[in-house]
Parts: structure tokens; C-alpha cells; sequence
């Protein structure tokens, strides 16, 4: 690693101060510690957020969201997400490894935008509202491609708001090395239509199955989208699997989901 | 340099660290706890796990100015007060649960962790639980039977033959 | 009953506690007063000519001692091999230089341009990232088959072609191996891939080298399985030093697999950087710069017909292997896809006519080697596919097909070069039979059927040559070290042992072993023994753990150093008890002299020799310490039965492992406790080159598994518990403890399991599948379906 300095700040805005320049925002580390372990970025300064009390925990908001603070870890997630969003919890609760999940964090996750990460799929089949100390984002509007999102360099995600489904589930097949999605697929189904998030698939990141979202709001059941599949275009290749594997696993997961939403 | 402290193994600590030091470094270097170990640099592979405030964490995933204030128990405190093995590590040696000891550290810190949140998982728990610890000597299986057995489980039925 | 002490306990293992308290002592604990450390610049690209180095800045930046590059190394020998093949053609293998540092060339991704040695380690990667290197990068040879086609761009300039070796073992006359063929009823055909393995000991390699200007003498500290053998190699052939001023010491060693075994570049820098530098120099290697160092292995791509007659008798096999040696040649490469995989061909079976024929090939890659089970799993992996899928063509039961072929009569000399000296594969296929329960397998796929799994059953058998020895007909083979090992039982006055041994545990439980026997020779306690391992300067020689040798070898000569330790013992008991020396018995620790009740103990014995009042000085000298060096008649020879039963999830392609039941014959077992666990750890080696793990690259020669994210290790949740049974027992009949060795069997054993069993399930399937590369990735099984 490179040095740098360290600062923990106790509240968002002194973290959005001593942000700017070459400084980056520290959530649990647990994929910008390995990279900067490679050196593969430079950083002057890093902003740790977890000791900012106000970013961190779980609550039900008035109007039926599921709100989950920005640094709060994949453990916390896990355990006191499961009353409210249990398809959530049960996300939450495979991420990483234990360790990895007692450190990680929702914002992190969310800023990193990794192509095979679990949390974006949950974002954008809740259709939930990322909030910054600047801005609310809505989930379709947030990632843009590969460890790309809108966030500009001295934003941080404060807050995640979730749209509560009355049935959901996630489905998350692994790369046997890393233990990321090598496929997951999360389906939500909401009074007024089914969201299906497929991530660790596409070249573009974390997207929505328009064909089976609609089949399935229709007739919500594995047979729905019998019929419809994922084009391999666009799909990722690579030594774990090819674009039609995956364009099939794509489908074989929102099936199953479905089956255990049921 | 930054002044860190934390308490390890029940004792306050203090160094000047970097900003970048990591707390594995801190451990192994700044206090010679070098039962901690390091066998990647992605994460992966679970030798470094140690406990920060009661939680399992990749001490090579953390900063040590991270835990700045907080109290860390590495494999190296886990024995009884009178220097006998605790539960987990004497099932560890009853069941052979270790081959080379250099992912030892880090299963014997997970083990306890899960034990104390789930005292008598199942086989397949313990495994799930493992996913963050590498083991390339042992095939796992008396790893396993090992925390099977110091959650006071009947492992007779897991016997090799 | 199973014993509590000795030979046959399942004593719990003595050093556990240190490494269960965070007490061991690996290489990486160690630091020397003033160290330095050193960063490697490495090659990022696979095949370049390297146009210029400027240090000039790097050198300038705090905290640098300083900067080496080849040139540095000119004067200095390279890494040798230590194994010369002999060509079909009776030319020797084209053997490449192997530089400390590249010398004008990279020849892999990984290859160590520069070395920067600072006061930090920061400091010396902060330094390394200053040096500016111009490179020509040059078309990278990767592909094994086109790097032999005439006009490949060579890794070597100076060698003919990329051609290491073009090597035949067996019925050498191509003309009437294809008679064999000719009149054959059946001939089965299998081409295959036996993928790159990447060994990933836990502990990554480290070296620390120091240096003693009064003394003029070097320690190098280091993650090795055989410290002598780097001394020697480091010594002889690279630095040119005396082996007497050199100190090598491998403590506690976190895995090694293989990769341990050979002599790396990092060590003789570390040596050699301490003198120049004056200060003791450190290198911890990263796991990002273990994927790009550490000796790989397997790598074979391989064509194997067998031939059978109209009564199912296995009459030929004729196999053709690629073996990729990578840029260099590691320090056993070349004898790895020879004498120990053409060797094993023949397996179990008596077939008569075998042809081996390996060529092995230079590639830009990093350099491969012995990986657990080495050249052994490559054999038995084709040949037990390929009775597998002629059962499959003949329509006949797969056990029952292994068990018409079965040596059965003993010694048998094998067509390949070897002489089984005992073994009963019946008797291991029984065990497997009823440990395996087969009988309740049409059940389980029925229940997994009702789940929407397939389920599948795969059986195979194995062989393997363990020990390797002896020294003289190795030599003639073209090995360039001895294949014997020593001991010293060094008595203490009071009675305690102290045992000197070549062998060096990095994780076999030696400390716990070695002891048994030993209490058990002489009838003292355990705890009274302790062995001394790791240390140049403290053992007599020793060539160190490797081969599943340490007990067949090693603790051989540790049975010849104490049997002479008792006789001696008996002199000197005979002369206090007034008689004669073959009178005396020792039993339980107690001389006594035959038909007497005259007895004297150990401890006064031990006392004796020396305080020696009383004692025999014109015949014999006061002490008692002997040393024995064994050099074993032949290998030994494990063998054995698995079986593998797996569930397929046809929608993904996702292969669980159900079941998995060994039964392996080791002859005599010392501490069954710890042979179940090396079986455990083989299996799950096994089962994750099977499943999991490929080392991979792409055709411009950079690694695309550089590390745990993307080559999968087998972890907990992917391997079940196994049963395992060695309970049928043919002793080797050449060495003194009847002992096989059984570090390598459930890595050799286990892949063409779980294949057989990959395919009978997806062929209950209805699929017609006959073969999977391995690893049987849920991807590859997926395609396969879809086929």
C-alpha cells in the first residue's frame, strides 16, 4: 500500500469535508483494502465512516420503507433486516464470509458497484432509493455500468431506502473461487408488478429481466417465464462460465427464486 | 505515525502506526503476536482471522488505526487461564483437526466465534460457517468433526472408518 | 484393540499445541536484527527482451540499500535440475539456464527482472516502481502443441526448438505396439487435458538470509521441505559456496505439497544479498507473487488407447502426453511426467504391452513441477477414465472389468520399469465394497431423481510408487541427488532421545511418529523421544519430506541407527550384568539376560555409557549415538480402491460430492490417526482439481487464476465427510517397518472417482457424455448437457 492518512470522523459532515482532493471514503474495506494492498490506487487520505454513528442501523420509516443506514455491515443487515425484508436478510446473510460481512457495508457495496456484487441486485429489484449527503437517487438511475455509479468523488451513500415487497428472494449462484455471484438473481413482487435484478451477468453491471418482470406480474409462477430467456449478448465470459451458461443461469434462478417467493 | 491503542488479549496496547498499517501488522509486528497469520492479499484465505470487540474480522482487511480503541483477542489469548487448550483448540488436537497449524489460528478464532453465537451447529453450518477459512492439509473433515465435538456434539457417527 | 502407545497408536499429535496456541515458528516469524527487506520487480508480460534497466532514480529514493539486477548475477550459476532425461533417441534433454535475476530475457509473468533491498518493505516497493524497463515484448508460447510446430518462436534462443524432451518408456518400437493394436477386439480411446494445478500451501514461501562476517559463514532461513537439498543445490550449483559455511534452516513449514521442495530464486538472492548488502535480508512472498513463482503442477494434455481382447483381458496401452515444463526447468521437472507417471502405467493391471511417450515442452510460463501425487494422479487419472469408458462401451460392470485385469500374484514386474513387491487390490476393492455401500446406491438416485438431481457412482482403482529409490538405479536414470536419507538416535546420559532426522515435517506429524517407533524399539516412553528436524547444522543429512517418503525412507534409517543403538546397549548391559552379550534382551525398556532374573534398566544403561566406571573401554567407545543412512531396494507401493458418488443439478450444471469412500492399502500403519488425515487432505486436493481448481492462461501468456478470486480452492462447504479405511494390509516387504507411505494416495485416487462418477451421472441422464476436462466446472457440465 501506498500511505496515507486516516480519519475517522464522528459526523457526515466533517467526512464530507475531509473528503475532496485524493481522499476516499472508507466503509468496512473489504474491497478497497485489497486494492489498495495492489496498489492500485493512490489515495492521500482515507475518510473512514464507521465511526459515524448516524450511518449505521436499520428502520422502519412511515411510509413502509425499509431504511438501512449507509455504514451499517452486512452482519447488522442480516440480523435485523430479517422482520421486515427477510429476502433481504437472507442476501445480507450471504455476502462474503463471516468476517467479510462483519466489516462490509451496504454503502460500500453499493459505491463499488462490483459487476458480481449481491447488494445491487437488491437495490434495483426493491426499486429503492439510494441517499447521499447531497441528493436521493433512485435505484434505476444509480449504477451505470461496471464499478461505475453516479456518485461523484466526495458523495457518500448515507441511507438506502427499500421498497418492502409482500414476497421476495434472492438467488445467488457462486464463482467457486471468489464466492461472488457468478449469477444472482433477486425477484420482488410488489402489489403493482414483479421486479427481477439479475446481477454477476452482464458486461453492464446490475440490470432489470424486462420479459420476465412482465410475465411474471401477470402470472406469478415458474411457468411464466418458461418461455421468455436472456439473449447472451452482453452477457459475461469468462473461465467460470460462458454468456449462453449464464443467459441460462439467468433464467434457472428467476424460476427458482420465484418457486421460494412463492 | 499515528499512536493507536487497543486492548489485546486483555492487555492495553499501544503503537505508532502508519496510516496504512494493517492490524495483522500491528499484531504480528508491533507486539510479535505472530500466531496471527497471513496467506493472501485478497481476503480469501481466513489465516489472519482474529476477534475485534467480539466480532470475526480479516485482521489484513482492517487497519490497525480502524480498531483504534477497541479490544482484539488473537488465537494467542484463547488458551485457559492455567495455559491448558480450551474447549475448541483440545478438540482441535483430540480429532486431529490440524496438519501444518498455519490456518489453525484462523479456524480456531471462527470456531469460537460461531460457537458462541450457535452452540451446537450442524454439519453444514460449520461449513458455511467456514467459507472464509482455507485449509489445504486437511480436507476439512476433522476440522469440522473437531467443532462438532466442542459443542459437545457425538461425533462417533463422523468416525474415519 | 487398538493400541495406546507405539506402533499402531493413534497418539495425538505433540505438536498441535504450539500451533493451537499461536506458539509455532514459521519463517515469517523469524526476524533478524537489522534486517532489510526485498522487493522483486517481476515480469508483467510473458516474453520480452529486455532492453534496458535505470536504477538511477529508484536508488536515489530513502531507504534504498540496494538495487540488484542479472547483471549482478553474471559471475553466478543458475538454478540447476536435478534430473537429466535421456531421449528416446538416447540424447539428453535441451536444459535451459535459469538465472537468479533474467539475464537479457523474461521468459513468464513472474519472471524477477530487479531486486530492490530497503530498509522497508515499502521502501523497497516504492523503490521498485521507480526502476524504468524497456522491453520488446515477443510473441509468448503457450499452447503446448503449437509450440512444437517448426517456425514457433522459441522460449530458449539458444535451445534447438521448445522441445525439453521427446521420451518413450515401455515397448519402444512403434510398430509392434500397433500389432498389440491390430489384433486388438476392442480398443478404447481417450484424449484428455489433466489441467495446471497451482499446490498453494497456506503459508506463502519466505527466505531470510543472513550473514556472519566473523565466521564467514551464511544462514538461510526458509519455507522448505528439505533444507539439506537446497544447501546443496544452493551451494554446488548456484552460489559456489562451501556447504560447510552455509546453514539452512526451514522451521515450522505451513504446507508444502511439492512446490517446497525445489530450490527458488529467492533463496540463493536472500544468501547472496546478505553478504553483499552486509545485513540480513528478507523476502515474504505475497500470494499474488506465489501464483507467479511457486512451481505449478500436472499440466499434461494427454491421447491413451487401451486394447482389450474378445474376453475383456486388457492386452495394450499406448499413451502420448504433452507435458508443459514452463519457461525453465524446476529442480525435478523433467523427471516428473517420466519416471514418475510413464512408471505407473500399468497401474493395477497386467497388461502386457505398454507404451509411454512424453514430450515435454517449453513454454512462457512459470515453470511446473511436483504437485501431490506428481506425474502418479496424470497416470492414474487416463488410465482409470479410460477402463472406465470401455466398461461403458462393453457394457460390463466397471469393478468387475478392474478385477478380471488385477495383478494378483506378487512380485510382478510391471512392462514400465517397475517391480510391485506386494499387494492385494482385491483385498482393498472388498473393503471399498463394503464401506461404499453400493448396495444402497439405486435408493439415493432414486431419492436424488425425486429432487430433480442426477446421481452418479464412479469407481477407480490406484497405484502409486512411493520412496523413490534406490539411489544406484535412479542414478542410471539420470537423477543427480541420492535418494537415501539418515538418522541419528543420539542416547543422553539420563535416557532420553534425541533423533536427528533428514526428513522434515511440514505438517505429516513427525514430532509424534517418529517417536512411536522408536519408544516402541527400545520399550521407553514416548515423551522421552524427541526428534530434531529442519537444520542443517543439527542433522547428520538428510534429503528431506517429499514422495511420501519420510517414514519408508527416513524412518527406516532410523530403525538401522536404533537397532544399533540396542546393540551397543547390550555390549554395555551384558558387561554390568556379567554375561554374555547374546544372552541379552531388552524388553520394556529393561536389559535382562536370558533364563535369569538378573535385569538392568535403560536409564542405567544410557548412564554407563557415559559416566563409563564401569565400562568395557578396550572394547568399546563410551557414548551411545549412532547413525544409519538407508538407501531403500525399491519403492513402495500403495494401492487402492475409491469410490465417489456425486449429485448433479442438470438446470446448472452444480456437482455436489455425496459420498466419498477410500480403502487404501499403506502395509503397516504407525499412527492410523494421522493416516486418515493425510487421506482426508489428499481427497480434498483431489476432489478440488477435480471440481474446482485450474490454473489458467491466456494465449498472450498472462495468468488469469493470479489468485483466490478467481482459482477456487476447495473450501469446507464443497467436500462431505469421507469414510476411509486402510484396514487391508500388505506390508512392504523391503523395509524394516513393512511402511508404504500415504501422503499422496487420495490426491492420486480421488479425480477419476468423481469424474466416473460426473459421467455415470449424467449418462443416467440420458446424456451422452463419455468425458469432462476437469475441473468439472458447473459451466463445463452445463455445456456438456447441452450438447
Amino acid at each position: 500500500m501506498y500511505n496515507f492518512e486516516f480519519e475517522r470522523p464522528s459526523s457526515v459532515d466533517d467526512a464530507v469535508q475531509s473528503l475532496g482532493g485524493e481522499a476516499l471514503a472508507l466503509g468496512g474495506g473489504q474491497t478497497l483494502i485489497p486494492a489498495l494492498k495492489q496498489r492500485l490506487n493512490q489515495p492521500d487520505k482515507l475518510v473512514s465512516l464507521t465511526g459515524i454513528s448516524e450511518l449505521n442501523g436499520i428502520s422502519m420509516l412511515s411510509d413502509g420503507r425499509l431504511s438501512v443506514k449507509g455504514a451499517t455491515t452486512h452482519a447488522t443487515v442480516a440480523e435485523q433486516a430479517r422482520e421486515h425484508y427477510p429476502a433481504l436478510a437472507d442476501l445480507a446473510r450471504h455476502i462474503g464470509d463471516p468476517a467479510v460481512r462483519n466489516r462490509g457495508t451496504i454503502g460500500g457495496s453499493l459505491a463499488n458497484n462490483d459487476p458480481a456484487a449481491c447488494y445491487p441486485a437488491a437495490v434495483l429489484g426493491s426499486d429503492a432509493t439510494v441517499v447521499t449527503n447531497a441528493r436521493e437517487i433512485s435505484a434505476s438511475d444509480f449504477f451505470t455500468g461496471m464499478f461505475a455509479t453516479v456518485l461523484s468523488d466526495n458523495e457518500i451513500i448515507t441511507e438506502v431506502r427499500f421498497q418492502v415487497p409482500s414476497s421476495a428472494n434472492y438467488q445467488k449462484f457462486l464463482q467457486p473461487a471468489s464466492r461472488f455471484a457468478l449469477t444472482g438473481v433477486f425477484v420482488a413482487k410488489f402489489a403493482d408488478g414483479v421486479r427481477v435484478a439479475v446481477t454477476g451477468a452482464s458486461e453492464n453491471g446490475v440490470f432489470r429481466w424486462a420479459d420476465a418482470e412482465s410475465a411474471l406480474s401477470a402470472n406469478f409462477t415458474q411457468s411464466a417465464v418458461e418461455n421468455s430467456s436472456v439473449s447472451p449478448d452482453g452477457m459475461i465470459s469468462d473461465l467460470h462460465g460462458s454468456a449462453a451458461y449464464r443467459a441460462s443461469l439467468v433464467k434457472t434462478l428467476t424460476k427458482r427464486a420465484v418457486a421460494a417467493a412463492s | 505515525m499515528s499512536k493507536v491503542t487497543m486492548t489485546v488479549n486483555g492487555r492495553a496496547t499501544s503503537g505508532d502506526v502508519e496510516g496504512r498499517t494493517l492490524l495483522s501488522s500491528y499484531l504480528r509486528d508491533t507486539l510479535g503476536l505472530t500466531g496471527t497469520h497471513i496467506g493472501c492479499d485478497t481476503s480469501q484465505c481466513g489465516t489472519c482471522v482474529v476477534h475485534v470487540d467480539g466480532k470475526v474480522v480479516k485482521s489484513c482487511t482492517m487497519l490497525a488505526l480502524e480498531a483504534d480503541g477497541a479490544v482484539v483477542d488473537t488465537i494467542e489469548g484463547q488458551a485457559n487461564a492455567d495455559g491448558s487448550l480450551n474447549v475448541i483448540q483440545q478438540a482441535f488436537q483430540d480429532h486431529h483437526g490440524l496438519q501444518c497449524g498455519f490456518c489453525t489460528p484462523g479456524m480456531v478464532m471462527s470456531a469460537a466465534a460461531l460457537l458462541k453465537d450457535n452452540p451446537k451447529p450442524s454439519e453444514s453450518e460449520i461449513r458455511k460457517y467456514l467459507e472464509g477459512n482455507l485449509c489445504r492439509c486437511t480436507g476439512y473433515h476433522n476440522i469440522v468433526k473437531a467443532i462438532l465435538a466442542a459443542s459437545g456434539q457425538d461425533v462417533s457417527v463422523v468416525a474415519a472408518e | 484393540m487398538p493400541k495406546d502407545t507405539g506402533i499402531g497408536a493413534s497418539q495425538k499429535r505433540r505438536e498441535d499445541v504450539r500451533f493451537l496456541t499461536g506458539a509455532g515458528n514459521y519463517t515469517d516469524d523469524i526476524n533478524v536484527s537489522g534486517q532489510a527487506y526485498v522487493h522483486f520487480v517481476r515480469s508483467e508480460v510473458a516474453h520480452a527482451k529486455i532492453l534496458s534497466i535505470d536504477t538511477a532514480k529508484a536508488s536515489e529514493l530513502p531507504g534504498v540499500v540496494q538495487i540488484f539486477t542479472g547483471s549482478d548475477f553474471e559471475g553466478v550459476g543458475g538454478l540447476p535440475c536435478g534430473w537429466q532425461v535421456t531421449d528416446r533417441y538416447g540424447e539428453p534433454m535441451q536444459e535451459p539456464p535459469h538465472p537468479i535475476l533474467a539475464q537479457e530475457k523474461v521468459r513468464h509473468v513472474g519472471d524477477p527482472i530487479a531486486a530492490v533491498v530497503a530498509d522497508t518493505y515499502a521502501q523497497a516497493r516504492d523503490a521498485a516502481e521507480a526502476i524504468s524497463i524497456d522491453f520488446e515484448e515477443l510473441p509468448a508460447v503457450v499452447d503446448m502443441s503449437s509450440a512444437l510446430d517448426d517456425g514457433s518462436v522459441k522460449v530458449h534462443d539458444n535451445l534447438k526448438s521448445n522441445l525439453c524432451y521427446d521420451w518413450v518408456l515401455g515397448e519402444a518400437d512403434d510398430t509392434k505396439i500397433q500389432e498389440a493394436f491390430d489384433a486388438a477386439a476392442h480398443v478404447t480411446t481417450l484424449e484428455l487435458t489433466n489441467q495446471r494445478l497451482v499446490a498453494n500451501p497456506m503459508e506463502p514461501r519466505v527466505a531470510v538470509g543472513d550473514y556472519n562476517r566473523a565466521s564467514d559463514e551464511h544462514t538461510l532461513y526458509t519455507t522448505s521441505q528439505n533444507p539439506h537439498v537446497i544447501r546443496l543445490l544452493m551451494c554446488a550449483f548456484v552460489l559456489g559456496l562451501p556447504e560447510h559455511k552455509v546453514r539452512v534452516v526451514a522451521p515450522d513449514v505451513g504446507g508444502g505439497f511439492g512446490t517446497k521442495i525445489f530450490h527458488y530464486a529467492e533463496e540463493a538472492f536472500c544468501t547472496f544479498a546478505a553478504k553483499a548488502c552486509n545485513r540480513p535480508v528478507k523476502w515474504t512472498s505475497s500470494r499474488t507473487e506465489a501464483f507467479q513463482t511457486d512451481a505449478h503442477g500436472r499440466d499434461h494434455v494427454t491421447k491413451i488407447e487401451l486394447a482389450l481382447d474378445d474376453a475383456n483381458n486388457f492386452t495394450a496401452i499406448r499413451t502420448h502426453t504433452h507435458a508443459n515444463m514452463g519457461a525453465y526447468l524446476s529442480t525435478f521437472a523433467s523427471s516428473i511426467p517420466t519416471w514418475l507417471h510413464g512408471t505407473l502405467m500399468a497401474g493395477n493391471y497386467k497388461t502386457p504391452a505398454i507404451q509411454v511417450n512424453v514430450r515435454a515442452v517449453f513454454t512462457n510460463t512459470v515453470p511446473v513441477d511436483a504437485y501431490r501425487g506428481a506425474g502418479r494422479p496424470e497416470a492414474t487419472f487416463q488410465l482409470e477414465r479410460v477402463i472406465d469408458i470401455a466398461a461403458r462401451e462393453l457394457k460390463v460392470d466397471p469393478i468387475a472389468l478392474r478385477r478380471q485385469n488385477f495383478i494378483t500374484e506378487f512380485p510382478y514386474e510391471t512392462p514400465v520399469a517397475l517391480a510391485y513387491d506386494t499387494g492385494d487390490y482385491h483385498g482393498t476393492m472388498d473393503r471399498l465394497e463394503a464401506n461404499g455401500d453400493f448396495s444402497g446406491f439405486a435408493a439415493r438416485r432414486a431419492e436424488s431423481e425425486a429432487q430433480g438431481k442426477l446421481r452418479g457412482l464412479g469407481v477407480n482403482c490406484y497405484i502409486e510408487a512411493c520412496g523413490i529409490a534406490p539411489s544406484n538405479i535412479a542414478g542410471a536414470l539420470g537423477a543427480r541427488a541420492g535418494l537415501y536419507d539418515a538418522a541419528t538416535v543420539r542416547v543422553n546420559a539420563t535416557g532420553s532421545i534425541s533423533v536427528l532426522v533428514g526428513a522434515h515435517s511440514h505438517g505429516q506429524g513427525h514430532e509424534t511418529v517418529f517417536p512411536q517407533v522408536i519408544a516402541e524399539m527400545i520399550g521407553i516412553d514416548e515423551s522421552q523421544v524427541e526428534i530434531v528436524h529442519g537444520d542443517s547444522s543439527k542433522i547428520p543429512f538428510g534429503m528431506g519430506t517429499y514422495g511420501s517418503r519420510s517414514l519408508a525412507v527416513c524412518g527406516s534409517a532410523m530403525v538401522r541407527a536404533t537397532e544399533k543403538v540396542i546393540n551397543k546397549a547390550k555390549k554395555i548391559a551384558a558387561h554390568l550384568m556379567e554375561a554374555s552379550e547374546s544372552d541379552i534382551e531388552l524388553k520394556d525398556g529393561t536389559f535382562s539376560v536370558a533364563g535369569t532374573d538378573k535385569s538392568v534398566a535403560w536409564g542405567d544403561v544410557t548412564l554407563t555409557a557415559y559416566v563409563p566406571h564401569n565400562f568395557p573401554l578396550e572394547d568399546l567407545e563410551p557414548g551411545l549415538e549412532e547413525t544409519a543412512f538407508y538407501d531403500p531396494a525399491n519403492f513402495t507401493f500403495p494401492a487402492g480402491g475409491y469410490a465417489c458418488e456425486v449429485e448433479v443439478d442438470p438446470e446448472t450444471g452444480h456437482v455436489s460430492v455425496e459420498r466419498f469412500t477410500a480403502a487404501d492399502d499403506f502395509g503397516n500403519v504407525v499412527n492410523p490417526m494421522i493416516v486418515d488425515g493425510q487421506v482426508h487432505g489428499g481427497l480434498g486436493q483431489g476432489i478440488g482439481q477435480a471440481l474446482l481448481e485450474n490454473c489458467a492462461y491466456d494465449e498472450s501468456g498472462q495468468l488469469l487464476t493470479g489468485s483466490f478470486m478467481d482459482y477456487a480452492m476447495p473450501r469446507a462447504d464443497d467436500v462431505p465427510f469421507y469414510s476411509v479405511d486402510h484396514s487391508s494390509q500388505t506390508p512392504c516387504t523391503h523395509n524394516p517397518l513393512g511402511v508404504k507411505g500415504c501422503g499422496e494416495a487420495g490426491a492420486i485416487g480421488s479425480p477419476p472417482a468423481v469424474v466416473n462418477a460426473v459421467i455415470d451421472a449424467l449418462q443416467s441422464g440420458g446424456h451422452d457424455v463419455t468425458h469432462i476436462d476437469m475441473p468439472v466446472s458447473p459451466g463445463r457440465v452445463w455445456e456438456a448437457i447441452q450438447k
